[in-house]
C-alpha cells in the first residue's frame, strides 16, 4: 500500500506496479508529452517518486527504492485525481520545452497572474491546466500553471510564490 | 561589552575594521544558473530598471543599492536568490563537481545549498541536512523555487549523522557552515552584538567540533571538507580545527581566493593551535566591504 511517510520510486510501467493507483514513470512521461508536448527525454536525468497520496517528486540523485527522509528533489505533479495537476515549480523548470497548451500573455496579464488573480482570456485551445508564459529577456519564460475554464484563466500560483510585480 | 573589541588585536587596521562593521550592507543577489544565465538575469534587471553592481570577485553576484528585488520578474522566476555576499564564499571553496555525493551538514535556509546544486549542475547527490525542522521548510521552498532536483533533505543531528537511508558509505565532499555567534553578520543584524556572550561561544564550540568531526568521518579518503562560520572568534574557528585535527584523519590545505583575506591565527588568549590552521582564511568586513567570515578547507587523509 501507499505509505505517506516515505518516498517510493514509481514503477517503470504498469506491469511492475505493486501499489494500486500509483502512477508509473511511463504514464508521467506520457502525460507531459500529451498535455504539453514536453519530450520524454527532458526527464532523462530524474527519477520519479510518490510520497503522500498522489504527490509526485522528481529527483536527480541516488536513493534506494524506498526512503524515509524529509524531501527528495522537487514536487512536480499531483496524480490520483481525474485531471493531473503540474506544480508551478515544475512548469518553471521544464515548461520551456512545452509546445502545446502554452498561453503566452502580455505584461499586464502576466502581472495579474503572478498576483494570483483570475482573469478573462481569449483562448480557443483545450480547457484545463495550461502553461502560462510571458516574454522576458529575449525569450519566452514560463510563469506557472493556469487553469482555463469558461473563458477564464485562473492562476494557481501557490500563495507563497505570488508577487505583486513592481 | 562590544565583542568586536576582542578582535582588534587580530586585524591589520582596527579603525577601518570598526568603521566597516558600522556600515550597513547592501542587498545582494546570486544568479541561479540552473534557471538563467548571468547575461539573461542582467537583461531582466535592466528591463525592470533595477540598478546593480557586479561583485568584483564573483561574476554571478549583484549588489543592489536600492534594496530587495523580491517583487521583480527575475526573482519571481527563480533566476535570482537573495544571499549575503560573503556567504557565497564557502561553496566556491568546496568546488563540487557534477555527479558527486555532497553533504551540507547545516543546510537551512539553503542559500549555500542551492549554490552547491548549481555548481553541481543539478546532478549527483546533494544531501541537505538541518536539525531544525521548521527551517527545513524554508530550505525546501528555496530549493524548489530555484529548480533544484538533486537535493535530498534530511532532519538529523549532524554530530551523529547516519548515511543509512541512502545506502552508500561516504560522501565525496562535505560542508559545515556551522551555527555560530555570528558577529560577522553585524552589518546586517546589529542585534547579534548585544546578544553575544562568552558562555554562548563555549556552548557553540562543542557543537561545531562534533559536526566537523562527523563530516570528516563521513567523507571518503582524499575527499574535501569545508568548515566555515560568520564569526571572528578563534574559539569557534581555529580552535575547532585544532581539535578536529587531533581527533580525525584530516589536514588543512591551502587554497586561493579572489577575496582579500587574512590567514588563520595560531594562538589566542594563551592557547596555541596546530600551525596548519594558518591555511584558513579570515575575511574582515573592511577587506572587501562584505560581512565577516571564516573558511577552511580540509582534506580527508584516511
Amino acid at each position: 500500500m501507499n505509505d505517506g511517510q516515505q518516498f517510493d520510486r514509481l514503477p517503470a510501467t504498469a506491469d511492475e506496479r505493486a501499489v494500486a493507483g500509483r502512477a508509473t514513470r511511463e504514464e508521467v512521461l506520457a502525460w507531459w508529452d500529451e498535455r504539453f508536448g514536453v519530450p520524454p527525454e527532458t526527464f532523462d536525468d530524474v527519477t520519479f517518486w510518490e510520497k503522500g497520496k498522489g504527490k509526485i517528486w522528481a529527483y536527480a540523485g541516488e536513493a534506494p527504492d524506498e526512503i524515509e527522509i524529509e524531501g527528495l528533489g522537487m514536487t512536480v505533479l499531483r496524480t490520483r485525481q481525474e485531471h493531473w495537476k503540474p506544480t508551478t515549480n515544475a512548469v518553471q523548470r521544464w515548461g520551456r520545452a512545452a509546445t502545446k497548451n502554452v498561453v503566452v500573455v502580455d505584461d499586464a496579464a502576466a502581472r495579474r497572474f503572478a498576483r494570483g488573480d483570475d482573469q478573462e482570456l481569449d483562448w480557443d485551445g483545450d480547457w484545463g491546466y495550461l502553461v502560462v508564459a510571458h516574454e522576458l529577456a529575449d525569450g519566452v519564460e514560463p510563469l506557472g500553471v493556469g487553469l482555463y475554464l469558461y473563458g477564464e484563466l485562473r492562476s494557481v500560483v501557490p500563495k507563497g510564490r505570488r508577487r505583486d510585480i513592481d | 561589552m562590544n565583542p568586536l573589541e576582542r578582535y582588534e588585536s587580530l586585524v591589520d587596521d582596527a579603525a577601518a575594521f570598526r568603521a566597516a562593521c558600522e556600515r550597513p550592507l547592501p542587498s545582494v543577489v546570486r544568479v541561479n544558473t540552473l534557471k538563467a544565465t548571468v547575461e539573461r538575469a542582467r537583461e531582466a534587471l535592466d528591463s525592470a530598471g533595477i540598478p546593480y553592481d557586479r561583485a568584483e570577485w564573483h561574476g554571478g553576484l549583484f549588489r543592489l543599492p536600492e534594496g530587495n528585488p523580491g517583487t521583480s520578474w527575475p526573482y519571481f522566476h527563480g533566476w535570482l536568490h537573495g544571499q549575503e555576499e560573503v556567504s557565497a564564499f564557502p561553496a566556491l571553496v568546496l568546488d563540487p563537481d557534477a555527479g558527486e555525493r555532497v553533504w551540507d551538514a547545516c543546510a537551512a535556509p539553503g542559500s549555500k545549498t542551492t549554490q552547491l546544486a548549481a555548481l553541481m549542475d543539478d546532478s549527483g547527490t546533494l544531501v541537505g541536512n538541518d536539525n531544525n525542522l521548521g527551517r527545513l521548510s524554508a530550505l525546501r521552498h528555496n530549493a524548489e523555487r530555484l529548480g533544484v532536483t538533486n537535493l535530498a533533505v534530511t532532519n538529523q543531528d549532524a554530530r551523529n549523522f547516519s548515511l543509512k537511508p541512502f545506502g552508500f558509505e561516504h560522501f565525496d565532499r562535505a560542508i559545515v557552515d556551522a551555527p555560530c555567534s555570528c558577529e560577522g553578520t553585524c552589518r546586517k543584524n546589529p542585534d547579534v552584538l548585544d546578544k553575544w556572550s562568552l558562555g554562548h561561544v563555549r556552548t557553540l564550540t562543542g557543537v561545531q567540533k562534533g559536526i566537523l568531526k562527523r563530516a570528516v568521518q563521513a567523507t571518503r579518503p582524499g575527499g574535501t571538507v569545508v568548515y566555515s562560520t560568520c564569526t571572528f572568534a578563534p574559539e569557534e574557528n581555529e580552535a575547532v580545527l585544532d581539535h578536529v585535527l587531533s581527533e580525525a584523519d584530516c589536514r588543512v590545505v591551502d587554497f586561493e581566493t579572489p577575496l582579500s583575506t587574512s590567514p588563520g591565527v595560531t594562538s589566542w588568549e594563551g592557547e596555541a593551535y596546530d600551525p596548519q590552521v594558518e591555511r584558513a582564511h579570515r575575511v574582515y568586513p573592511h577587506q572587501n566591504d562584505t560581512g565577516g567570515f571564516f573558511c577552511a578547507k580540509l582534506e580527508v587523509t584516511a
